[in-house]
């Protein structure tokens, strides 16, 4: 008899919730009008609470709203002491430096390989494995207006209405137009996307959609990305350095971008990459834990892309807005924050309060969905709390069955069934509680539609950009922008890196940046933290002293 | 009447690491486990929610002989537990052109031919985290089965569990994304309505439609975007 991993209480409450489905296999509520919107946004939404936000102080984007523990490493000096690096002796001298190993990496060094950079001219390197990245945990899709029915134009409309209408137009164009094309490409590749007999992807909506094109495999589409475009990366002995994330980029005496500094994590010593162009894929910030939320997020993803970008002069835009993914597991607690795809949502799960019953339309664009959500529990009291004191709603995954026929959830969420299964709970039997979840970094790095930055010879891509979502990004249109910008950023930097010539190389803006924060008496610890710190306080009080880093 | 959290006295048990004994709270995944030990985790450590493969450990319970797999990140820690981890995998990886492989029978021995070898002993699959039937698509990849070998290793997470622990020396987890890739390109039939599609995009069909609305003020595009109808589910 195996134990009943709910506590009483939420086996009640699961009980409601199996009582009122048959009825509300036909019930769909409205969704939310305009006026809803922009209410329970600014009541419920975390980027609404002023106190939890702050100004830039300075820097190239002074004045920026940004979350505050995104000022506390950005306001802040580097981890590097320019005096120490001695910039003479060149460890790899290339013509394509990336930063980081993930999605965007991958396609920017494939892309740049296709238009005439060699192999062996190119270096990605990144601070964990190649593949490690938020690209690997995506479980939805990837938005592309394929269908006969759907087109760009309506592909740009959802996209740019989602985002607040804060989306850069060029961005968006280039991320719809661009999207057949690179799921053609990743068909090529031999991608094993679900697929009916006739050889048409399957689809279905997202958040926001107006027509269905999120195509995926399984619940594993963005792994499924990641370890084919890796594949291609091997078998192309594209070279990378693992373990080894860039601390700080190098410039030149002439104000370009040259490369990058990088920490060897198992020597310790500083590696000297001068490179003719360099690409920014370091992804996102969900390590940061915003506002104490738990995060869907890869181990690494603690903003260091942007810090280094910002010291070397590159500006950001609408930091001031995070997306918080509706649905991360609120229970058993070993799994707190880890992602539920919206896809259970586009199957025809609903969500429900402790009575078991529905409160809003489920597939609002994520922003809206997250508020609703959050005003549902701490609002009106009628969400469930777990022992650990995690407030939750109940995401009727049994429902998908009922709907789609019997082994609907198993054959769709097969690594989320594992998932839960392997602490006891069964999603294809019983609801799973949900809580919104700290997800994507909206914001960042300013790109043109050719992933350039204003700095010369410094491109970006991926999460670490902002300006393609506006204010808030639709669900599928995340891999697809790694694709789209990540192929984009290889390319601009092929076709300009034959032309560049360096100069001398310098930390001077380092210097400078360091400089800044002492004017401004800024006290923070330095950055990039390159991984979060998990231990407990009783640890930190007693750490050896070490100096090899400043 | 249900205790609160702060009633409830945390559980504790005794794990071994680098033969050490040490206490850690009971409800601890493996990793929560290492970092409430003080380590502050490079190696073993990815995604941190059973995607990536990076955190491939091995464990035994005290006094028992058996030896188990798991992934920190997943694995709930369990008193008597004795941890080894196993952060990457010294993988046989070949190197292929997608686009100049034939989908016969033989590619994947051509490739591999250490498959042969396989002495249906089922290791691999009693290792894997995912549940997968791992021999099942080796034996598939050695029959030269390719469809079955993608679908049967679909899940893998390639996180080199299998291939530790595997007497004929096989890297299952490189043979599996072969056959995956071959199937995806080769086999599975191809999508027609995207190559149509991709032809409309260039040839310009929707720029005139899309450069309206980049022109268009906010309340203009807000109108439009308002006035969409959903297609039904």
């Amino acid at each position: 008899m195996v134990k009943d991993p709910y506590p009483d209480y939420m086996r009640e409450s699961i009980n409601k919730v199996e009582k009122t489905r048959e009825k509300r296999v036909k019930e769909t509520l409205d969704q939310c009008s305009p006026d809803d919107i922009t209410d329970v946004l600014n009541k419920f939404h975390p980027d609404f609470i002023k106190e939890q936000k702050t100004n830039l102080r300075f820097g190239v984007s002074k004045g920026e709203v940004v979350p505050l523990e995104v000022a506390k490493i950005i306001e802040t000096r580097s981890i590097l002491d320019p005096k120490k690096v001695d910039l003479n002796k060149i460890d790899f001298d290339v013509d394509i430096l990336i930063i980081g190993g993930g999605g965007s990496g991958a396609n920017a060094a494939l892309w740049a390989m296709k238009n005439g950079i060699k192999p062996e001219n190119i270096l990605i390197a990144t601070k964990l494995r190649m593949g490690d990245s938020n690209t690997t945990m995506a479980q939805g899709g990837i938005q592309a207006a394929v269908r006969e029915v759907d087109n760009p134009a309506m592909h740009y409309l959802d996209a740019f209405g989602g985002g607040h209408y804060e989306n850069e137009p060029p961005l968006v164009r280039r991320l719809v137009k661009d999207a057949p094309f690179m799921l053609k490409w990743y068909e090529e590749l031999g991608m094993m996307f679900d697929k009916l007999d006739s050889g048409e992807m399957e689809a279905i909506h997202g958040g926001g959609t107006s027509r269905k094109r999120m195509h995926f495999a399984k619940d594993f589409s963005g792994a499924e990305i990641m370890k084919t475009l890796r594949d291609e990366v091997f078998n192309n002995k594209i070279p990378i350095v693992e373990f080894s994330p860039a601390v700080e980029l190098l410039k030149d005496d002439k104000g370009q971008v040259a490369g990058a500094v990088l920490l060897n994590l198992d020597s310790k010593e500083y590696i000297i990459v001068r490179a003719k162009a360099t690409i920014i894929t370091t992804g996102g910030f969900g390590r940061l834990h915003i506002q104490g939320f738990p995060t869907t997020n890869h181990y690494g993803a603690t903003f260091d892309g942007c810090v280094m970008g910002y010291r070397a002069g590159a500006p950001l835009k609408l930091m001031k807005s995070v997306q918080y993914h509706p649905t991360g597991a609120a229970f058993p607690e070993q799994i707190v924050g880890l992602l539920v795809t919206e896809k259970v949502r586009g199957k025809g799960a609903q969500v429900l309060n402790k009575n078991g019953e529905q409160f809003c339309f489920p597939l609002e664009t994520r922003d809206v969905e997250a508020s609703l959500l959050i005003r549902e529990c701490l609002g009106k009291g009628n969400g469930v709390v777990t022992p650990s004191g995690q407030p939750g709603l109940w995401l009727d995954s049994p429902l998908i069955d009922l709907i789609h026929g019997e082994g609907t959830v198993e054959k769709n969420f097969a690594a989320m069934v594992r998932q839960f299964g392997r602490f006891g709970v069964d999603m294809i039997k019983d609801p799973i509680l949900i809580y919104p979840t700290l997800h994507y970094q909206n914001g960042g790095l300013t790109i043109d539609e050719n992933a350039q930055t204003p700095i010369k010879n410094l491109y970006a891509a991926g999460e670490v950009c902002g300006g393609t979502h506006g204010s808030n990004r639709l669900m599928g249109n995340s891999l697809l922008e790694i694709s789209v910008f990540g192929r984009a950023a290889g390319i601009s930097a092929a076709k300009n890196a034959p032309k560049v010539i360096l100069g001398k190389l310098t930390l001077e803006h380092v210097t400078n940046y360091n400089t800044l924060c002492n004017e401004h008496k800024v006290k923070n610890p330095p950055s990039p933290i390159i991984f979060p710190d998990y231990t407990s306080d009783k640890h930190k009080g007693r750490l050896l002293p070490t100096d090899f880093l400043t | 009447m249900t205790k609160t959290s702060a009633e409830i006295k945390q559980e504790m048990v005794k794990i071994y690491v680098a033969n050490t004994e040490y206490e850690v709270p009971s409800n601890l995944t493996i990793m929560k486990a290492l970092e409430f030990l003080g380590w502050r985790l490079e190696r073993g450590v990815g995604c941190r929610g059973g995607f990536c493969g990076a955190c491939s450990t091995i464990y035994r319970l005290k006094g028992d002989h058996k030896l188990y797999t798991a992934l920190a990140c997943a694995a709930q820690v369990e008193d008597g537990m004795v941890i080894a981890q196993i952060p990457i995998n010294p993988a046989n990886k070949k190197l292929y052109n997608i686009d100049s492989l034939k989908a016969v029978p033989n590619t994947m021995l051509e490739f591999y031919p250490e498959i042969a070898r396989c002495i249906s002993c089922n290791t691999c699959t009693k290792a894997c985290p995912m549940d997968i039937e791992v021999m099942d698509y080796v034996q598939a990849a050695l029959r030269g089965d390719i469809a079955q070998a993608a679908h049967i290793s679909f899940d893998c997470i390639m996180c080199g569990l299998c291939a530790t622990r595997c007497p004929a020396e096989i890297t299952q987890f490189n043979v599996g994304i072969l056959a995956r890739r071959l199937y995806g390109r080769y086999i599975a039939p191809k999508y027609k309505q995207l190559s149509k599609r991709v032809d409309e995009v260039e040839k310009g069909k929707y720029d005139a439609e899309i450069s309206e609305m980049m022109k268009a003020d906010q309340k203009a595009i807000a109108k439009l975007y308002n006035s969409r109808v959903r297609e039904k589910d």
